[in-house]
C-alpha cells in the first residue's frame, strides 16, 4: 500500500498566447484552466497508489488581491459514478450479522480534493453544499426502497464519506494547490491503489474573498494494463470460455502430477 | 510483476496482492493432507483462504476449481483399477448437476443480499465441527481398541433399511447394488449443492453416506466419489465463472501446483503411519479450523458499517 511510486506529473496545455493578452481588467474577468497533457494513464498491476499532479493557470487575477492571498482555489478528481450498497452489522444470537442497508446510486467511486486552504477558510458551508464540492457536500442519493425510515437514510447517509475516505477512495488534501507564479498553480492529488477505471473528471473552482467564480473541468480516463488485467477482463467479457479454460487447466494440472510422479 | 519482487502476486479476480509462497506452501500443505488421508481438501482450502483475507465469494469459486485437479488425477487411477462405478456415478453427476445449479442460485441471492460471507461461514463452522468431532470420537474408540487389545474390525453395515424400500430401483453392477435411484439423486443433489457454495468436493460427505445409506461396497466408493466430484466441481467452476466472475485463475494454479505436489508425498507418508493417531490429528485440525470461523461470527467488528457496489440488479428473472 505505501511503496512509494513515481509521481505521474501531467502538464497543462498552455498556449503562450494566452499569457500575452492577460491584462488588467475590471469586474469578474478571472478565468481559471487546468490541462492535461495526456487524456488516459495506464495502471499496471503492481500500482500502489500515487500522487497526481495537474498544473493549472489563473489568468486575468487582481494583482491586489492576489497579493493579499485571497483568491482560493480548489481542484477534485472524481471518478466514475457507481451505486452502492451500505450495511450496518447488527448482533443476533451473539453473531454479528449485516442487517438495515441503504442502496445509494449515481455515487462517485473515488474522490480526491486538492485546495489552498481548509474549505471552512475559503467559502462558507453554504456555497461548498450549491457546489457539492467536498466529500460531505457530496450529493448522496438513496435509493428509495420503501423500507428505510429517515432517520436510518441520514444515518447511513453520513456513513457514506467516512467508509470512503477509510477505503482512501476519498481524500482530502488542504494546501496542496500552491501558486507557482502570480499565474501558474500545481495541484497534488492522490491516486489510492484501489482508484477504479473509467472516466474520471478533473475540475478545478476558482474562489475570491469567499465567493465562488468559475470552475473549469476536463477528463482522465484511467485503464489498467498488464496480463493480470487481461485475465480480469477475460473473466469479465468471457467468462463462459475463462470458466472452460479454468476447467481445462485443473484437469492438465492433475494429469501432470501423475505423469510427472508416476515414475518413481 | 518485476523480478524484485517475485514474492508479491497480484491476483487479478480477488484484487490483492498476495506473497507466492504462502499461497504455495498452503496448496501443498492441504494437498499433503489430502494425500494422506484420502480427502479432496476442498474444506480446508476455502477457510484457509478466507483467513488468508480472499473475499470468501472467491475462495469459494476457487476451491471448486482446485478440487477439480486433484480429484481428475485420483478418479483416473481408480478408473484404470477398475474400481469406479461409472453409471452409479454418472447417476449421482445428473443429482449434483441440479443440486450445483440450484447453489449457484442461491449464491448469487445471498450475494446480493449481503449475507453470503456470513452463511459460507455457519456451513463450514457447522460442517467442520459434525465431521470433526465425529472423526476424533471415531478414532480415540479405534486407539482405545487397540490399546485393549481388540482387532479393529469395521461394524459390517446392516442388512436392508428404509432406503431399500424406495422404488424405482436400478441395478448397479460394478457396485453389486439394487436400490432406488432416488436417494442417489438425492445424495448427488445434495453434494452439488454444499460443491457451490462452500467450494468443496463433498467427498467426507458423500463416502459415509455412500457406504452407510446406500451400501456400496468400499472399494468402489472412493473412485466413484471421485468421479461425480470432478463434473460438478468442474460444472460449478463453469457456472460462478459466468454468474459470479468469482474465479481466480492464477490462485487457483497457485494452489492447485502445491496441491498436486504435497498430495504425493502426502501418500507416501500416510502408508507408513499408524491410521488413528494421523486420524485424530486432522480431526483436531478440522476441528481448529471451525473453532477459528466460529469466533470471527462473535467477535465485535472493527466497523459494523461497510459499504460496497451495489450488483446489477438481475431482472433476467
Amino acid at each position: 500500500m505505501n511503496a512509494p511510486a513515481a509521481a505521474l506529473i501531467l502538464f497543462i496545455a498552455l498556449t503562450a498566447g494566452q499569457y500575452a493578452r492577460a491584462q488588467q481588467l475590471p469586474g469578474n474577468k478571472e478565468t481559471v484552466e487546468i490541462g492535461l497533457s495526456t487524456d488516459t494513464i495506464a495502471i499496471t498491476s503492481g500500482f500502489r497508489g500515487t500522487d497526481l499532479t495537474v498544473f493549472g493557470a489563473l489568468d486575468n487575477a487582481d494583482p491586489l488581491i492576489q497579493r493579499q492571498g485571497r483568491y482560493d482555489i480548489v481542484v477534485i478528481l472524481q471518478g466514475p459514478e457507481r451505486d452502492f450498497v451500505v450495511r450496518r452489522k447488527d448482533r443476533f444470537f451473539g453473531i454479528w450479522v449485516n442487517a438495515e442497508s441503504v442502496s445509494f446510486q449515481h455515487i462517485p467511486a473515488s474522490y480526491s480534493l486538492a485546495s489552498t486552504r481548509n474549505l471552512q477558510d475559503i467559502a462558507t458551508p453554504k456555497i461548498f453544499g450549491q457546489l457539492s464540492l467536498g466529500v460531505n457536500n457530496i450529493f448522496y442519493e438513496p435509493i428509495p426502497d420503501g423500507f428505510g425510515s429517515s432517520e436510518s437514510l441520514k444515518e447511513f447517509t453520513k456513513e457514506v464519506p467516512r467508509l470512503k475516505l477509510k477505503q482512501r477512495l476519498y481524500n482530502q488534501r488542504p494546501g496542496d494547490v500552491q501558486f507557482l507564479s502570480s499565474t501558474l498553480f500545481r495541484a497534488t492529488l492522490s491516486l489510492p491503489a484501489n482508484v477504479p477505471v473509467g472516466k474520471h473528471i478533473a475540475r478545478a473552482y476558482l474562489f475570491r474573498n469567499g465567493e465562488f467564480l468559475r470552475e473549469s473541468s476536463t477528463s482522465l480516463n484511467i485503464v489498467k494494463a498488464g496480463l493480470e488485467f487481461r485475465i480480469y477482463r477475460a473473466a469479465n467479457q468471457y467468462s463462459l470460455l475463462y470458466g472452460l479454460f479454468a476447467v481445462f487447466l485443473a484437469v492438465v494440472t492433475g494429469w501432470m502430477g501423475r505423469l510427472v510422479f508416476r515414475k518413481d | 510483476m518485476g523480478l524484485g519482487f517475485a514474492l508479491g502476486i497480484y491476483l487479478p479476480i480477488a484484487e490483492i496482492s498476495v506473497n507466492v509462497f504462502v499461497l504455495f506452501f498452503m496448496g501443498a500443505a492441504v494437498g499433503f493432507l489430502s494425500g494422506m488421508f484420502g480427502v479432496g481438501g476442498g474444506f480446508l482450502i476455502t477457510p484457509l483462504l478466507i483467513f488468508y483475507n480472499i473475499p470468501p465469494a472467491v475462495a469459494v469459486a476457487t476451491g471448486a476449481n482446485q478440487v477439480i485437479a486433484s480429484s481428475f488425477s485420483g478418479a483416473l487411477t481408480h478408473f484404470k483399477r477398475g474400481t469406479l462405478d461409472v453409471k452409479l456415478g454418472s447417476l449421482l453427476v445428473v443429482g449434483g448437476i441440479a443440486g450445483a445449479a440450484v447453489g449457484i442460485y442461491v449464491f448469487v441471492l445471498l450475494r446480493e443480499l449481503g449475507q453470503l460471507d456470513l452463511i459460507v461461514s455457519l456451513l463450514y463452522v457447522v460442517f467442520l465441527s459434525t465431521v470433526g468431532g465425529l472423526m476424533l470420537y471415531e478414532s480415540l474408540q479405534a486407539m482405545r481398541r487397540t490399546r485393549a487389545g481388540q482387532l479393529s474390525n469395521l461394524k459390517k453395515p446392516g442388512q436392508h433399511n428404509w432406503v431399500h424400500r424406495l422404488p424405482f430401483k436400478m441395478r448397479f453392477r460394478a457396485s453389486k447394488i439394487y436400490v432406488s435411484i432416488i436417494p442417489v439423486l438425492v445424495l448427488g443433489g445434495a453434494i452439488g449443492f454444499l460443491s457451490s457454495i462452500m467450494g468443496v468436493g463433498g467427498g467426507f460427505i458423500m463416502v459415509p453416506a455412500m457406504i452407510y445409506l446406500l451400501k456400496v461396497p468400499t472399494n468402489v466408493v472412493i473412485g466413484t466419489s471421485l468421479y461425480q466430484i470432478v463434473f460438478v466441481t468442474a460444472f460449478t467452476t463453469v457456472m460462478q465463472a459466468t454468474t459470479n466472475q468469482s474465479v481466480d485463475i492464477v490462485l487457483a494454479m497457485l494452489l492447485m501446483t502445491g496441491g498436486v505436489i504435497g498430495a504425493q508425498y502426502g501418500a507416501r507418508i500416510g502408508q507408513k503411519l499408524r491410521g488413528e493417531q494421523l486420524r485424530a490429528l486432522l480431526a483436531m485440525l478440522v476441528l481448529a479450523v471451525g473453532l477459528r470461523l466460529a469466533i470471527e461470527l462473535f467477535v465485535t467488528p472493527d466497523d459494523v458499517y461497510s459499504i460496497s457496489i451495489a450488483l446489477a440488479t438481475r431482472v433476467a428473472q
